[in-house]
């Protein structure tokens, strides 16, 4: 029996099948629900492994299901699905692990670890799609599920974050929806691994095209908080450290940077893309946004308010990439998706461990915790200096390839860019790491929680440890065969094959 | 050969779906005892009938049944198609769920502390609500429309006295401006029947779409039909009936008014454009009507927006989600298979058992709580959980987002809008989904906030299931959509089909 058919499947239902069966479990049983957490995660990662080890043998995983005539629900692992789901899936087992020691304790956890499944669920689902039509359909259901985990906490600022979220997401959804259908309209389904070529339609079509890449552009540009689409992200930092996780590194951004960069090599394709226009007004945008980030982050006292509008700058370097034409540059951004991913986790979840254990939240009172909390610190600062750009960090190949590529596409205005958010990333970062390592603590914390010999609960500190030291070795290790470089440059080969 | 002759060796599971619920009906108003098994178990059976007849399409095509053996002209002729057949098991799906809900409801003590209501109004439910069944079902099933007016007045007396049942004087006077509104909606649609029986001579609605011709008669009796439906669909603005009587009747009333009442007298509009008209119909008339489901979309969205209670904004959700449905006559060409007709039926459908389930849940809430006054219900997602879940997977419905078949049907809508140039109709689609968010997240929010009381409710776990229930089919609507497309596309309305069925 072939079973590769329905492997794409398993791994949406890897933690689809575990969230439903804990929205049913009740408060107390927590052991069951945290050996069904791991159980799924693990399940995801090992499924995961086994598609990346397939399409190197090509092997072909393809779900198929038919919906509305002509128009079938397909789940497809292509190269570029695969980085993103292999992403998805280990950034998603450790944030699991730091969900259930951050929130022991607190209430309504079944509620939360199955939105978080389902959310997790979802993101699989975009990363897999195999055309536009599923890529709107769980583009939307990631939409649902988080939503629940942003008010989660139930507040006066949790619910207004949620109506925020809502607004932005759900009108940026129907964009998209919009684009799709008319899209789908011109040249019907629009397979990813096809390459639908749109330049058939003619000249008169240009400029409908136009449009609907612009529209295509807009509802995925919410997620992935182009300016000026961003306002939910900052705002959405009221919810629980996990969930800022979640919705910074796993899914709700990057399935907006993925889908721009799904709708750029495998809607419209590369060169039709640079033929119609559309590139360089991205690129501008991203560029835009890159700046405009960085510049509100150095604004912003709160950490988690700080790195929220990191993320705005950070995820913008995917979307320049990707707007830049030529190889290196595709790789520079598409590598980002990996490595934005890992470094951001990493500074989310050291903020999360300063909240949860000395009830810090403020830059200004982080004076001195790096003697309380150094493994934490030390993590923030890998986190920090790749972030920045430093080599041999993974931030640092990222902007290396950009720059490259932007001197190919000969768009020397590109480099200004870097060498501005380079700088100002320098600026909003670096005081953080020094207030924590070389200024004197102001007196007692906010609070202290004593976990015996460790700084902090274990299951918080692992996993930024743990990512951490993958960022280190994105960058230390890029030119090895197993280096998520080694994979993009694959993905690139083939995007500028003729 | 005859299809008629052909049909008498098969079972006749079309006259059963009606005789049965009728049947019982019958007994459950001499009988008065075990009221509740009565109707569980006649439901069940009735959806047998209906499964044994959609199998029969499935695998034979369309049916056509002359009721004791006397055909058309002059006996009565039962047809069934795939949309009637569709139409009749959304009809039972939602039946046995309203049953069930139903049985917990009337059977709950703790109900008499909160809902005004006497034995005798218990007992009255259940040959109303099958007897309503029956109506419903007899009119999915005629071909004819003086039977179809015959059974639209079943319908209005049926659902108008299911109404009174919440027994509170706003319900009476819901029920009796119900009544008026219905029963005008009825003596239009009989006029225009007696100006086509007057010029044609015949009542089948295959026939006429064969021999109509344009004309003032054709098009006063077009007018005339059109109005009394739309009025009976609650159409904007002919809606003012609608609120007050799906506000105020009992929980599994509401439901059943929402979610089927309100699509038989849709479906016979469908049934009359699209296969009496066709050759007749004025080419931007279908326009009319679509502007005005676009204006109920917008105005019935805005009112669910500022409505303050529960049921009353689930009240004015349907007739926005109604105007949907409308928009088919704009974007649908008579005579041909079209995606905006199947995204409309899908549409209908899958609103159906979304709405119904969405009314069955917030009475449950209302049951709970003893009141449906939105302001009040902080942390109701936390006291009653199953039934909180019921609504937000039917929110998801209602909002046509994925995986819903409403995401679908919306999809097909969309698609037609765009390929027909309809701009504004994309805009109104688009601006309608995020409105149903904006009004329903009102009450999603709910789910997180702390508890107004310290109360605990409860509610039979009967109910809590039924809605439930209701909601995953809805949501499942759209995974499960591809055979019911095809089911849908067996014997379509359009007239060269139905001439095809009965020539064979």
């Amino acid at each position: 029996v072939n079973i590769d058919p329905w492997v794409p499947l398993l791994v949406v239902l890897s933690s689809l099948i575990p969230g439903i069966w804990i929205f049913v479990l009740p408060e107390e049983r927590i052991s069951t629900r945290t050996v069904l957490n791991l159980a799924g995660a693990f399940l995801k990662v090992a499924l995961v492994g086994l598609m990346m080890w397939g399409v190197y043998h090509e092997h072909r995983y393809e779900f198929r299901m038919p919906v509305l005539p002509e128009l079938d629900l397909v789940l497809r692992a292509d190269a570029l699905g695969l980085l993103f789901v292999s992403l998805s899936a280990v950034l998603w087992l450790f944030t699991t692990i730091y969900a259930i020691a951050y929130l022991e304790g607190s209430p309504y956890r079944s509620r939360f670890f199955g939105f978080f499944s389902l959310c997790v669920s979802a993101t699989v689902g975009v990363a897999l799609a195999g055309n536009l039509f599923t890529f709107v359909i769980f583009y939307e259901i990631l939409t649902l599920s988080t939503y629940p985990l942003v008010v989660h906490r139930g507040t006066p600022a949790a619910l207004q974050a949620g109506r925020v979220y809502l607004r932005y997401t759900l009108a940026g959804g129907a964009v998209l929806l919009l684009a799709s259908v008319w899209l789908y309209g011109l040249v019907g389904p629009i397979e990813f691994d096809e390459g639908v070529s749109l330049a058939r339609l003619g000249n008169q079509s240009r400029g409908t095209l136009t449009a609907i890449f612009a529209l295509l552009i807009a509802g995925l540009g919410v997620k992935a908080a182009l300016v000026p689409l961003h306002g939910w992200l900052p705002v959405a930092m009221v919810a629980p450290a996990p969930v800022s996780a979640l919705l910074h590194a796993v899914a709700v951004v990057k399935a907006g940077a993925f889908g721009i960069v799904r709708v750029v090599y495998d809607v419209y394709g590369i060169r039709f893309s640079e033929e119609l226009g559309v590139t360089t007004p991205l690129a501008v945008l991203a560029g835009i946004t890159i700046v405009y980030g960085s510049v509100r982050a150095l604004f912003q006292d709160d950490l988690k308010r700080r790195l929220a509008f990191s993320t705005v700058s950070q995820v913008s370097f995917i979307v320049l990439g990707v707007a830049v034409v030529g190889p290196s540059s595709t790789i520079g951004g598409v590598v980002h998706l990996v490595h934005q991913g890992l470094m951001k986790i990493t500074l989310f979840f050291c903020a999360g461990n300063m909240a949860e254990t000395l009830g810090l939240h403020r830059i200004s009172e982080m004076n001195g915790v790096g003697r309380r909390m150094p493994w934490t610190m030390a993590a923030f600062a890998v986190a920090a200096f790749g972030m920045i750009g430093v080599p041999p960090l993974a931030g640092f190949v990222s902007k290396w390839y950009l720059g490259v590529g932007a001197m190919e596409a000969s768009q020397p205005w590109v480099l200004g860019v870097l060498a501005t958010s380079t700088l100002l990333n320098a600026a909003y970062l670096l005081p953080v790491i020094h207030a924590a390592w070389f200024k004197e603590p102001q007196g007692a914390w906010h609070e202290d929680r004593s976990f015996g010999r460790l700084e902090t609960h274990w299951a918080l500190l692992m996993p930024p440890l743990v990512t951490a030291f993958l960022s280190l070795e994105g960058g230390l290790l890029a030119g090895t065969p197993f280096s998520p470089l080694r994979w993009v440059k694959l993905i690139v080969e083939r995007a500028y094959a003729p | 050969m005859n299809l008629s002759t052909a049909a008498t060796a098969d079972v006749p599971w079309a006259v059963w779906a009606i005789a049965l619920p009728l049947g019982a009906a019958a007994a459950a108003f001499v009988s008065r005892r075990n009221l509740a098994w009565l109707g569980v178990i006649a439901s069940l059976a009735v959806s047998a009938t209906v499964t044994g007849l959609t199998w029969q399409v499935w695998r034979f095509g369309p049916r056509r049944y002359s009721v004791g053996g006397w055909g058309a002209p002059l006996g009565i002729d039962l047809y069934a198609d795939g949309l009637s057949v569709l139409m009749l098991l959304m009809t039972a799906i939602i039946g046995v769920c309203v049953s069930v809900y139903a049985v917990g409801y009337f059977a709950d003590r703790s109900a008499e502390a909160n809902d005004d209501m006497g034995v005798a109004h218990r007992d009255n439910f259940w040959p109303l609500w099958l007897f309503l069944w029956a109506a419903l079902n007899a009119l999915f099933l005629s071909g004819d429309i003086f039977n179809l007016y015959v059974t639209l007045e079943l319908i209005t007396l049926s659902a108008v006295g299911l109404v009174t049942l919440a027994g509170s004087l706003t319900a009476n006077a819901a029920a009796l401006r119900y009544l008026l509104a219905a029963l005008a909606g009825s003596l239009l649609y009989l006029l225009g029947v007696a100006l086509l029986y007057a010029s044609y001579g015949m009542l089948d609605i295959a026939s006429l779409g064969r021999t109509m011709t344009p004309g003032s008669v054709s098009a006063a009796a077009i007018a005339l039909m059109t109005v009394g439906l739309a009025l009976k669909t609650a159409l904007f603005p002919l809606h003012f009936w609608l609120p007050p009587a799906h506000a105020n009747a009992p929980p599994p009333v509401s439901a059943v008014l929402s979610a089927l009442v309100v699509k038989a007298s849709f479906y016979l509009l469908l049934r009359l454009w699209f296969d009496a008209f066709p050759n007749v119909i004025a080419l931007n008339a279908g326009s009319l009507l679509g502007i005005l489901g676009a204006a109920a979309i917008l105005w019935g969205s805005i009112q669910a927006l500022v409505a303050r209670r529960l049921k009353t904004l689930v009240a004015y959700s349907t007739v926005a989600q109604l105007g949907y449905l409308f928009l088919v006559f704009t974007l649908a060409t008579p005579g041909e298979t079209s995606t905006a007709w199947s995204g409309g039926v899908l549409f209908a459908i899958s609103h159906a058992c979304a709405k119904a389930s969405m009314f069955l849940a917030v009475g449950s809430i209302q049951h709970a709580a003893g009141h449906d006054r939105i302001a009040d219900l902080d942390g109701i997602g936390r006291q009653l959980p199953l039934t909180f879940f019921a609504v937000a997977l039917a929110s998801v419905s209602l909002m046509g987002l994925p995986p819903s078949g409403a995401f679908l049907a919306k999809w097909m809508l969309l698609e037609a809008a765009l390929e027909t140039g309809h701009v504004w109709l994309v805009v109104v689609i688009l601006a309608g989904g995020l409105l149903a968010a904006g009004y329903l997240f009102r009450i999603l929010g709910q789910a997180f906030t702390p508890s107004a009381t310290a109360a605990t409710f409860f509610v039979p776990r009967s109910m809590e299931g039924a809605a439930l229930a209701l909601a995953l089919v809805a949501l499942s609507l759209g995974l499960f959509s591809a055979p019911l497309l095809d089911l849908l596309r067996l014997g379509e309305i359009h007239v060269g089909n139905t001439a095809a069925a009965i020539m064979s």
